[in-house]
């Protein structure tokens, strides 16, 4: 088939990509959107399908790429999005690699011998993404699904050790350009796949929304790197849409937690700083009550705020307050959800996990769209969340976090917290909100005690 | 001045192009559908299949066709993984059904 119709069927799959993200604006048109992406898909693959041999090899590798990933979609448990995210992130790293190498092994596949030094450099980049996005995807699929400690591994010297290393990786890609030879090239892709493993290693678990964002964005840069060399337009303009997807929201992930992007990726709190302010903590007293008495004070109220955190997924906890909840609205109660944007371990996953638990989504508010209005609010229900509550990050100037947006709990008129102990959270600050006089805590498992509150409203 | 255009240059103009849609469209994006949108871009990412199929095309079997067949088969992973996955979560956002 000619090139031109070819590069025509690739444009409209663009067209199609472009209006998969745009269906996204909201849960009503993104169903229709995933539609016109898997219709975008299916036309790139089968237009490259007329122009390529061995159909039966590729239809072959197709097939069983595909059963595996369809296994894996139905499958998966919502709380393991993120690693397996994070898997198919290293997919696409390695997947880029291996095309990379393919086509320096034999450039006249895709027409683009004798290779240019502009290809050579192209190749280089496009190589180098890739193999840093495989390992670093690996590193955060074990973090994340706990296979690897989440805790931070910190060495002396690490980011100058990072950065030498770098420099000799790029000293290598540089040799690879002038000399066109295997040996500088694969020195250079081991070195990326090195720096890949040690540039995540340092980072802790609960970052990990940034380090996923950041993968995503890579991810889809290597695919633009390699489309630059291969003079592919589809690859350049969906690897773009993919890179300034992940970029942007790793860009609003460290706007949430109110700290800037090298801050995060070189590693900030959790490390050996968080010791500080942990020591200095005195015994205060906390009024504490049972499920029985947030069960009266919310079956008693006009209106309910339920701050989820990710230690309610931890819990499994999520059914079961959707249950109260169902239960609070039959008695009248207005009851809403309050999401920080960092709720979780990816962006939005807090908002999937209730949508799994069958919370109707227009219950499920944003951080900005209701901390007005937590100053009307009889009850707000605090649940596995912690430093997203913290008052402390805009009273106290001293306090790490100072700066981090908080959903505002502390206005409303009673505050309900379901913790497991007086246990300090991510960054290892005590929490004001818990001494209120207006707060009461309730101890135990999630699960348990909203389980424990549904008992005590049915009766 | 040669009267045609390099390659590069042209690839730089749909680079730069398709990275100013994409910063529209996903500012867009509402914050309750990020994880979906994840999954779907991590779909369109295994575009790199196309790459992956270019490479394992030439009719005679070597170290670069068979490269070219694994990356096949990982993009395909991302490419119906993706998406299903996304339709599976987008399935989940319901309104009141009352």
């Amino acid at each position: 088939m000619s090139a031109n119709f070819v590069a025509l069927a690739y444009l409209v799959a663009a067209v199609l990509f472009i209006l998969a993200l745009k269906g996204l604006s909201s849960p009503i048109s993104a169903r229709n959107g995933n539609m016109f992406g898997m219709i975008g898909m299916a036309i790139a693959v089968l237009t490259t399908l007329t122009i390529t041999q061995n159909l039966v090899y590729i239809v072959l590798a197709i097939i069983v790429g595909g059963s595996i990933g369809a296994v894996v979609a139905r499958r998966i448990q919502m709380t393991a999005m993120p690693e397996l995210v994070a898997a198919m992130h290293s997919l696409v790293g390695l997947a880029a690699v291996l095309v990379a190498m393919s086509a320096f092994y034999n450039p006249v596949a895709y027409g683009i011998a004798p290779l240019h030094a502009s290809n050579l450099i192209e190749l280089f980049i496009g190589t180098f993404v890739g193999a840093i996005t495989f390992t670093g995807s690996i590193i955060a699929f074990g973090k994340l699904s706990g296979k690897l400690g989440s805790k931070p591994l910190h060495f002396t010297g690490q980011h100058w050790f990072n950065l030498f290393l770098g420099a000799v990786m790029i000293a290598f890609g540089i040799m690879f350009i002038v000399t066109e030879s295997w040996t500088p090239f694969l020195i250079m892709i081991a070195l990326a796949l090195a720096l890949g493993v040690l540039l995540i290693m340092p980072i802790g678990g609960a970052d990990m929304p940034v380090v996923v964002s950041m993968l995503n964005s890579y991810s889809g840069w290597a695919a633009a790197g390699i489309g630059f060399t291969l003079n592919n337009n589809m690859l350049i303009i969906a690897g773009s849409l993919v890179g300034s997807s992940g970029a942007i929201l790793s860009y609003i992930m460290c706007k949430a937690m109110n700290r800037s992007f090298f801050n995060v990726i070189l590693g900030g709190f959790g490390g050996d700083d968080a010791a500080g302010p942990a020591g200095a903590v005195e015994q205060r007293p906390v009024r504490s009550g049972s499920a029985d008495d947030a069960a009266f004070l919310m079956g008693n109220a006009g209106s309910v705020i339920i701050v989820p955190g990710y230690g309610l997924a931890v819990a499994r906890a999520q059914h079961a307050i959707n249950e109260m909840s169902n239960l609070l609205i039959e008695n009248g109660v207005n009851v809403r959800y309050a999401i920080h944007p960092v709720a979780g371990r990816m962006p939005g996953h807090m908002n999937v996990l209730l949508a799994e638990a069958e919370v109707p989504y227009d219950q499920v508010l944003e951080m900005d769209e209701i901390n007005n209005e937590f100053a009307d609010t009889d009850v707000v229900l605090v649940i596995g969340a912690n430093d997203v509550v913290n008052p402390a990050a805009k009273t106290d100037p001293q306090c790490p976090i100072y700066g981090m947006p908080i959903i505002d709990a502390h206005k409303a008129r009673t505050i309900l917290v379901v913790k497991r102990s007086m246990a300090v959270g991510y960054a290892g600050l005590d929490n004001d909100l818990f001494y209120l006089d207006k707060t009461m805590m309730v101890f135990g498992d999630a699960k348990k005690v909203v389980e424990d509150i549904i008992k005590a409203l049915q009766n | 001045m040669s009267s045609v255009v390099d390659p590069v240059i042209i690839n730089l103009t749909v680079f730069v192009l398709a990275v100013v849609v994409g910063y529209h469209v996903v500012w867009n994006v509402t914050p309750a559908l990020h994880t979906p949108l994840m999954a779907v871009t991590n779909a369109i990412s295994g575009i790199i299949i196309v790459g992956a199929m270019l490479a394992a095309g030439p009719e005679q079997l070597d170290a670069g066709t068979i490269m070219g067949l694994v990356a096949v088969m990982l993009a395909a992973v991302n490419v119906f993984g993706g998406f299903l996955v996304t339709q599976r979560m987008l399935s989940m956002f319901k309104k009141k059904t009352k």
